[in-house]
């Protein structure tokens, strides 16, 4: 146990030197910009890979607590002059009491009538944020939401809100990697793999599930908010059907039930169609190709595919080595 | 003065409402014909997601891509004016079929851990690529189509239809009975049927799965693209439409019960007519959120959709 | 095998040199001067790519004159577009991407309100001169040092139309929006401006931009017996409208928004455009016009150039990003390679006749159009515009 727990902190201890370096050898704004994106989509795809990739459970609709977070930031900071931090705060408890209100009935559907009952849920968010013009400013969205800034020093510049973001997202990519190994892990993978057997040996599964579904949507909230403040400009169209369908992709992408695979998903998919912008009017053919490509070849994700790779290309090494002798 | 304004606007508004209780019997009548006509749609694309879901306990993201194909190929060979549109829409549906056929031999079949979310996740892809690829062909405008017979309204009552919406009634009629046929009198479609219930007892009988799958992906690429062409001289048809009717269609899979063609058929009209008359009687901006409200209170009370199976819990 | 090897080699040695001889023969010859760069983001695919692809044309149309003719004071034009997909995050990733890497001197867009307002505050820190080609009046009010606009706002376009209602009588109308910024804020303006007009909403009804039916909304709307609809969207909602109501036997009259002011929309709605009435730039109506007309010549060219290099129908959107180019180059020929100049140049113009009317910037207003100008009515007749006097 004291060696896992020396090893993950490990892990985690060198992804924040690694971080941390970034900004020393960065300065161009709009690469720390785009890595800014990254952490948010990391932390929103970190929440939901606990919830599809351990818990086994989809979600069609996370774009939603998304938005929750960043309307709740957003609306709270403008019309209502509260001041960011305690916003933020208040967003979180928003989107956790709207995550139980949907989670508790919905959880009970299983495959397919889950995402579809979570995507009916994205679907009905994303028009009140469109409809209710009086609170959210509709479809034109709402403008002048305030920078962050810790006391003093406002967080303006891309450089400072990476520090920001990232610190967030290192955090939460360590509190999952301890849900994912504690007790709570081991039974949410054992909902994964049979809910009947997991019930069966005593587990609480109806419970736990909406546990982790809480969880998740507190990160989505928390990324929401990270978003509005960092962009100070939202609408209605960035929290949408297909940015849930993105963030599944991302989910995918990187590999289910690996919390480092998250992180992989979300920087690949955020930065390929930056890097395709160069094909101008075929970037989006391309970027269905490659994402056909890599499913097809790597069905479970990059980090597990590359793996794979590597292991095959040792095991192949080494029979010609045994051969050549 | 203003007092009298007042009095006088009171009087237009009491006259108003009058006349609209009037007729509020024959807006019902207009709403439920708008409803019935695009919940044709949605019901047929529903069938789609239901062939496939049986084959491959896969839901295909890319059904909504076939719609639009449809409709995009017959506005092409349409436009080009050597071609009867009868035969349009043959070569239209035979076009698309190909394209379903390519679909599954090119994307699904070489995938050796079948995992559902992975094929999922590639029907996403393919519906991206499918959706940039006729933007490359086809450019981004919206494209119109001539009604096959007509454009003169018919009048029943105080309600009106266009002759369009009986095709539309009937071709998802042709379809419905069609695929019952089939099911049910060919070696063929009873073989899927029995892929339906159970595969790995399908394949012992000698049923070649794999074949079932391929048959799947291409009848429920004809249909769609069906659907699409007899739809687009109503709604027009543009590169990017068959997202939002993909999504329909899924929803109304699911609402009827997924694996059940009645469920499918009837989560379609219901969804269409739930649209219509929440656009009408409660709100426009809200329609959508209404049917999938519905749409969640169903779930919460019958967990496996209106007509789909009752769950089997396998341990 | 060898002998081979070693020829290839000499071979290339021999063309690297002459390549070299000739390159640096050239830059002895004329050093040209460092060419000016500018950006641009338009919502070139997507649900607003009717707006961002004519706009991306326009400007490298515009961009490929400008450098034929030798360029502004020697300098060339160096364009870098990108694609925002309408898209507010891919929008400021674009704008800073353009500023930070690109390092250009200006932006010309966003197409849509929304990723203009995202961007707004990017350019406005960073201190780089924006022209944006989006509708809302948000834009340019209050306004912003560094922001600026082309297109005619929906201010103006909905009091056109009022104008012009109320000389036909009307009192009472239904509104029809669509559910996208450009739906919204018109939404906005219509009710807002309806009381100075003496008009009564008697509806408000909207519609998502890829709904296919709205005739629950026109049956509604029929119901409630307005003197006239107004529809505000941009194609093909509209189009569905027009065709709904015939379909309907609906005869009150249509009244539509700028946003469909395109033959494309004429196309869509078939039989059903006709008697249709909408504001719309001069562009729409260029052969109509009278010879005196200030814009008839600008129109004129601007068309044919289009109309033949991309053999498509010109469109008034593409005409934003034309005056939005055509306005920096101006500016540029005075102030040359400073972004702040560049910005003090673009508030000081005040007769430049472009696409979309003609433009009379000042500290206090950075649109610089009147609505008198900006917009004629036209009704759609026979499948073609006619201009109602």
């Amino acid at each position: 146990m004291n060696r896992v727990l020396r090893y993950k902190s490990f892990q985690v201890g060198s992804f924040g030197l690694l971080l941390a370096l970034v900004p020393l050898l960065v300065t161009n704004r709009y690469y720390l910009t785009v890595m800014v994106f990254i952490g948010i989509h990391t932390l929103l795809v970190v929440g939901l890979n606990l919830l599809m990739g351990y818990a086994g459970q989809i979600s069609l609709g996370h774009a939603a607590f998304f938005g929750l977070g960043a309307y709740t930031s957003g609306i709270l900071t403008t019309t209502y002059h509260v001041s960011p931090w305690p916003a933020m705060v208040a967003a979180v408890v928003l989107t956790v009491t709207v995550a139980l209100l949907v989670g508790i009935p919905a959880l009970k559907l299983t495959g397919y009538y889950l995402a579809m009952a979570t995507l009916g849920f994205g679907i009905i968010i994303h028009i009140c944020f469109k409809e209710l013009v009086w609170l959210t400013g509709g479809p034109s969205g709402l403008v002048g939401i305030p920078t962050l800034g810790i006391g003093k020093i406002m967080l303006d510049e891309p450089k400072a809100y990476y520090c920001l973001v990232w610190v967030a997202t290192t955090a939460a990519i360590a509190l999952s990697l301890n849900i994912v190994d504690s007790r709570v892990g081991r039974a949410l993978r054992a909902i994964h793999d049979s809910e009947s057997a997991a019930g069966a040996s005593g587990i609480s599964t109806s419970r736990l599930k909406i546990w982790v579904f809480a969880v998740s949507a507190v990160y989505a909230s928390v990324a929401g908010s990270l978003y509005a403040h960092f962009i100070t400009f939202i609408s209605p169209s960035s929290f949408d059907f297909m940015f849930s369908v993105k963030l599944v992709t991302m989910v995918v992408v990187g590999g289910m039930a690996s919390i480092w695979g998250a992180v992989f998903g979300a920087a690949t998919l955020t930065v390929l169609p930056e890097v395709l912008t160069t094909f101008h009017d075929y970037d989006i053919v391309l970027f269905g190709l490659i994402l056909m490509v890599v499913m097809i070849f790597m069905p479970q994700g990059l980090t597990r595919g590359a793996l794979d790779i590597w292991d095959k290309y040792r095991f192949q090494r080494q029979r010609s080595l045994l051969v050549n002798r | 003065m203003a007092g009298l304004r007042i009095v006088l606007a009171d009087a237009l508004d009491d006259q108003r409402r009058t006349a609209s209780a009037m007729d509020l019997g024959t807006q019902i009548v207009q709403y439920l014909i708008s409803g019935i006509t695009i919940g044709a749609i949605y019901a047929v694309i529903a069938l789609g997601f239901t062939i496939i879901y049986n084959a491959t306990e896969v839901i295909n993201f890319a059904q909504g891509e076939f719609v639009m194909l449809g409709g995009m190929a017959v506005i092409a060979l349409d436009g080009s004016g050597y071609l009867p549109l009868a035969l349009c829409f043959v070569l239209g549906v035979l076009a698309v079929t190909v394209v379903g056929i390519l679909l599954e031999r090119l994307t699904i079949r070489p995938v050796k851990v079948a995992n559902p979310i992975t094929l999922i996740i590639i029907t996403v892809g393919a519906s991206i690529f499918l959706r940039g690829g006729a933007m490359m062909l086809w450019g981004k405008d919206s494209l119109a189509l001539r009604p096959f017979t007509g454009a003169q309204p018919i009048h029943m009552g105080g309600a009106t239809l266009v002759p369009q919406s009986l095709w539309v009634l009937g071709v998802t009629l042709v379809v419905m009975t069609g695929l019952q046929v089939f099911y049910k009198h060919t070696i063929t479609g009873k073989a899927m049927r029995a892929c339906a219930f159970n595969r790995r007892a399908a394949s012992l009988m000698g049923i070649s799965v794999n074949r079932m799958v391929l048959v799947s992906f291409a009848l429920s690429a004809a249909i769609g693209a069906a659907a699409g062409i007899v739809i687009v001289p109503i709604t027009l048809c543009g590169y990017d439409v068959g997202t939002m009717l993909g999504l329909k269609g899924f929803c109304a899979a699911v609402l009827g019960g997924l694996g059940s063609s009645p469920g499918s058929i009837l989560g379609g009209f219901l969804l269409g007519v739930l649209e219509a008359l929440g656009a009408g009687l409660i709100s426009s901006g809200f329609k959508d959120a209404i049917a999938f409200f519905v749409l969640l209170l169903v779930l919460f009370v019958r967990p496996s959709g209106l007509l789909g199976p009752r769950e089997i819990k396998r341990i | 095998m060898s002998i081979n090897r070693t020829s290839l080699i000499q071979i290339w040695t021999v063309l690297y040199l002459a390549a070299a001889l000739v390159l640096s023969g050239c830059a002895k010859k004329e050093e040209p001067k460092v060419p000016f760069k500018i950006g641009g983001i338009f919502a070139i695919t997507g649900p607003a790519s009717f707006l961002g692809e004519p706009e991306r044309n326009s400007m490298e149309l515009l961009a490929e004159q400008i450098n034929e003719k030798g360029g502004i004071n020697g300098h060339a034009i160096d364009l870098v577009i990108y694609d925002t997909e309408g898209d507010a995050t891919k929008a400021v990733l674009n704008a800073t991407k353009l500023i930070e890497k690109d390092n250009v001197l200006a932006i010309v867009g966003p197409s849509r309100s929304g990723t203009t307002l995202a961007v707004v505050p990017i350019v406005e820190k960073a201190q780089v001169p924006l022209l944006s080609c989006a509708a809302s009046v948000k834009i340019t009010t209050p306004v912003k040092k560094w922001v600026f606009k082309t297109p005619q706002t929906d201010v103006m376009a909905v009091a056109k139309i009022y104008e012009y209602m109320k000389a036909q009588g009307i009192k009472t109308i239904a509104i029809l929006t669509v559910g996208n910024a450009f739906g919204d804020s018109g939404r906005q303006q219509l009710i807002q401006q309806a009381p100075d007009y003496g008009f009564q909403v008697v509806a408000d009804e909207r519609f998502g931009p890829k709904d296919t039916d709205m005739t629950p909304q026109l049956t509604k709307i029929r119901s409630l017996r307005p003197g006239a609809i107004v529809c505000w969207g941009t194609n093909p909602g509209p189009a569905v409208v027009a065709k709904n109501m015939r379909q309907l036997g609906i005869r009150i009259p249509l009244y539509q928004s700028h946003g469909v002011a395109s033959k494309k929309f004429i196309e869509l709605a078939g039989e059903a455009a006709n008697g249709i009435v909408l504001p719309t730039g001069k562009i729409s109506v260029t052969k109509n016009l009278p010879d005196s007309d200030p814009q008839k010549a600008t129109l004129m060219k601007y068309i044919t150039d289009y109309e033949a290099k991309y053999n498509s129908a010109v469109s008034g959107f593409g005409g934003y990003a034309w005056d939005g180019l055509q306005i920096l180059a101006q500016a540029l020929e005075k102030a040359g390679n400073d972004r702040a100049k560049i910005r003090d140049e673009i508030e000081k113009l005040t007769n430049y006749v472009g696409v979309s009317g003609i433009f009379r910037f000042s500290p206090q207003d950075h649109n610089g159009l009147t609505k008198e100008e900006a917009f004629v009515m036209v009704k759609i007749a026979n499948g073609d515009w006619q201009v109602i006097q």
